[in-house]
């Protein structure tokens, strides 16, 4: 499955990309920033998740269903476990999600576009009810996150990035390898013809279940690392349709076009809001709207689509 | 059943909540033999391909494949026995280039279970879709998005592609329907000497009566859901039934 992956052009640009941002991040941009990356990359993962299934046309408005079950699962975990590493709190983030995400699927792999769409969210408002209502789990106030460790050391925030970052270097590149097998090329050609599909002799739900487990161990590891990250959980953050609906809105500004589309997304998501919140806070939502608008009409092809033309153009120029 | 029989169906019926779409239809297909199905329009030939292909369930009745049952059978499954189709309309893969199409189709026919997570471009399948590509003289379009070719190189792609895993028996719904006259020929041409190589056995529904006469050995003509002719080409066209049923005149 791996074979030859570090050959691959995006999986070089991906990691080329990660490094300059441990490095820029830790030598001169101050520490705000740093909070920004991180939070950008834990969300990126979700991204990615649903940029797996925007490929299939596909998308969810529920994905805080699994975002918020990887952050509770940690919460919980530490609570009734003591568990704190980090390497187990991912771990468990995305396995949690995943079985959640293999029960679903069973449902939600029968169908498509908007029902798909509703029947996620519904799923996610379960979720959130459930969330809101119980004690143990701190109902609405949701419950606090102590600090990570590392195999029982502590964890400084600096060394918190830097295993995100690696975190999220192993899930793209594993989603990379999957993109460039048959099964990944697959999901390409559902969206285009399903008829066909099962005429070669593939079960189309069974690759849309496949898609939609990982998806979900995507946006549970998200959310494990985002619980980590911030120290606390809640249900308003994490599991409320607002943020099916955040999540969905970075996608669609990241345009579907490279696995690292969704990580840029995401954390200029976070200097947007970042900057909106200071200098407009009572006009935050309407300078994102406004900036999802104008990628719509100007850049249907998302932030990636610039980036692309922007380096083709220089490309071409050095040709000359 | 014979010892040459592949496929037989019997007593096969169909009705859509009122409207019979096929009513008893007895048929027995030998290995490497070439078929006709014709009819008018709303006969039955698609309703019949699409349900040994196991598209649409019988109402009633049997089909056997290889002296197997497979009455209901899944698309996919069906595929995977030997029995594949190509469609009135071209289903093919229309963001995709030729060659990823048909890469599509051979790696699926290939591979299974872990392999599939490898990569698509492999050395071998990508020289096999070559030969592929080149004994339906679409080589040439490799590289071509399949939205911007014309209808005839889409039908030859639909029909490569349902023959990548190397069918037994393979049903073309209208392999030349939507193409221009002079390319007609050239079709059939292609894909009946592809397929006299590897003894497939055909059934290709027409409703170009000089195609039929050209390349088939039999001749099945529906009427109304009906069988109404099984018979070798000469007598099958000049049967009243047909020529009043099917022909028109
Ligand atoms: N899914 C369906 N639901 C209801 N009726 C159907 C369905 N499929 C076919 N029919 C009906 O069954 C009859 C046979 O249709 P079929 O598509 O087999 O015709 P055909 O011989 O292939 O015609 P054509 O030459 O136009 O392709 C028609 O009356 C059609 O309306
Ligand atoms: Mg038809």
């Amino acid at each position: 499955m791996f074979t030859g992956i570090f050959k691959d052009t995006s999986v070089r640009i991906l990691i080329t990309f990660m490094i300059v941002l441990c490095v820029l991040s830790s030598l001169v941009l101050p520490d705000w920033m740093q909070n920004n990356f991180m939070y950008g990359l834990s969300r990126g993962l979700a991204i990615l998740g649903l940029m797996l299934l925007w490929r299939t046309n596909l998308v969810s408005f529920g994905h805080a269903l699994y975002y918020g079950f990887g952050a509770y699962a940690v919460a919980l975990c530490q609570k009734y476990f003591g568990i704190t590493d980090i390497l187990l709190r991912f771990a468990i983030a995305v396995i949690a999600a995943g079985i959640l995400g293999f029960c679903l699927g069973f449902i939600l792999r029968k169908y498509r576009e908007i029902f798909f769409a509703m029947l996620s969210l519904a799923f996610s408002m379960v979720l959130y009810g459930l969330l809101a209502k119980a004690e143990f789990l701190g109902s609405t106030d949701g419950m606090s996150i102590s600090p990570s460790t590392l195999l029982g050391m502590e964890l400084t925030r600096q060394y918190l990035f830097y295993l995100i970052t690696f975190f999220v270097i192993c899930a793209a590149i594993s989603i990379q390898a999957y993109l460039r097998s048959t099964l990944g090329h697959l999901t390409t050609a559902i969206q285009d013809n399903e008829i066909r599909v099962e005429y070669l002799g593939y079960s189309v739900q069974k690759a849309i279940h496949i898609k939609y487990v990982m998806s979900a161990c995507l946006a549970g590891g998200a959310g494990g690392l985002m619980a980590a990250s911030l120290g606390q959980v809640d249900p308003d953050s994490m599991v409320n349709w607002n943020v099916s609906g955040e999540l969905v809105f970075i996608t669609i500004m990241s345009g579907w076009g490279n696995i690292l589309a969704p990580f840029i997304g995401a954390i200029i998501f976070e200097f947007i809001r970042t900057y909106a919140f200071e200098w407009a806070p009572q006009a935050w939502a309407a300078i994102v709207g406004g900036t999802l608008l104008a990628i719509i009409f100007f850049f249907p092809g998302g932030i990636w689509s610039v980036i692309e033309k922007v380096f083709n153009y220089g490309k071409k120029k050095n040709v000359k | 059943m014979s010892n040459d029989t592949v496929l037989k169906a019997s007593d096969l019926n169909k009705s859509f909540s009122g409207i019979i779409a096929a009513k008893d239809i007895n048929v027995s297909i030998n290995q490497g033999e070439i078929v006709g199905i014709i009819g008018a329009n709303g006969a039955g030939k698609t309703v019949f391909v699409n349900m040994i292909t196991g598209y649409l369930k019988p109402t009633s009745g049997k089909i056997e494949f290889l002296g197997e049952d497979i009455t209901g059978i899944e698309p996919r499954n069906a595929t995977h026995i030997g029995l594949c189709r190509s469609f009135q309309i071209s289903q093919v893969f229309m963001t995709m280039s030729v060659k990823q199409n048909l890469m599509i189709a051979m790696s699926l026919s290939k591979k299974n279970g872990k392999a599939l997570l490898d990569p698509i471009a492999d050395d071998e399948i990508s020289k096999e879709c070559d030969k592929i590509l080149e004994l339906y003289k679409i080589l040439d379009q490799s590289n071509n998005i399949v939205s911007t070719l014309s209808q005839g190189i889409r039908k030859l792609l639909d029909i490569a592609m349902a023959v990548v895993g190397n069918p037994k028996v393979i049903l073309l719904d209208e392999p030349t329907s939507g193409v221009s006259v002079e390319e007609k020929f050239g079709i059939m041409d292609i894909v009946i000497a592809a397929l006299k190589q590897t003894e497939t056995s055909v059934l290709f529904v027409e409703h170009d009566m000089e195609i039929v006469e050209r390349y088939v050995d039999r001749v099945i003509a529906f009427y109304q859901g009906e069988i109404i002719c099984d018979a070798p080409p000469k007598e099958a066209l000049s049967d009243k039934k047909v020529i009043e049923y099917v022909l028109g005149h």
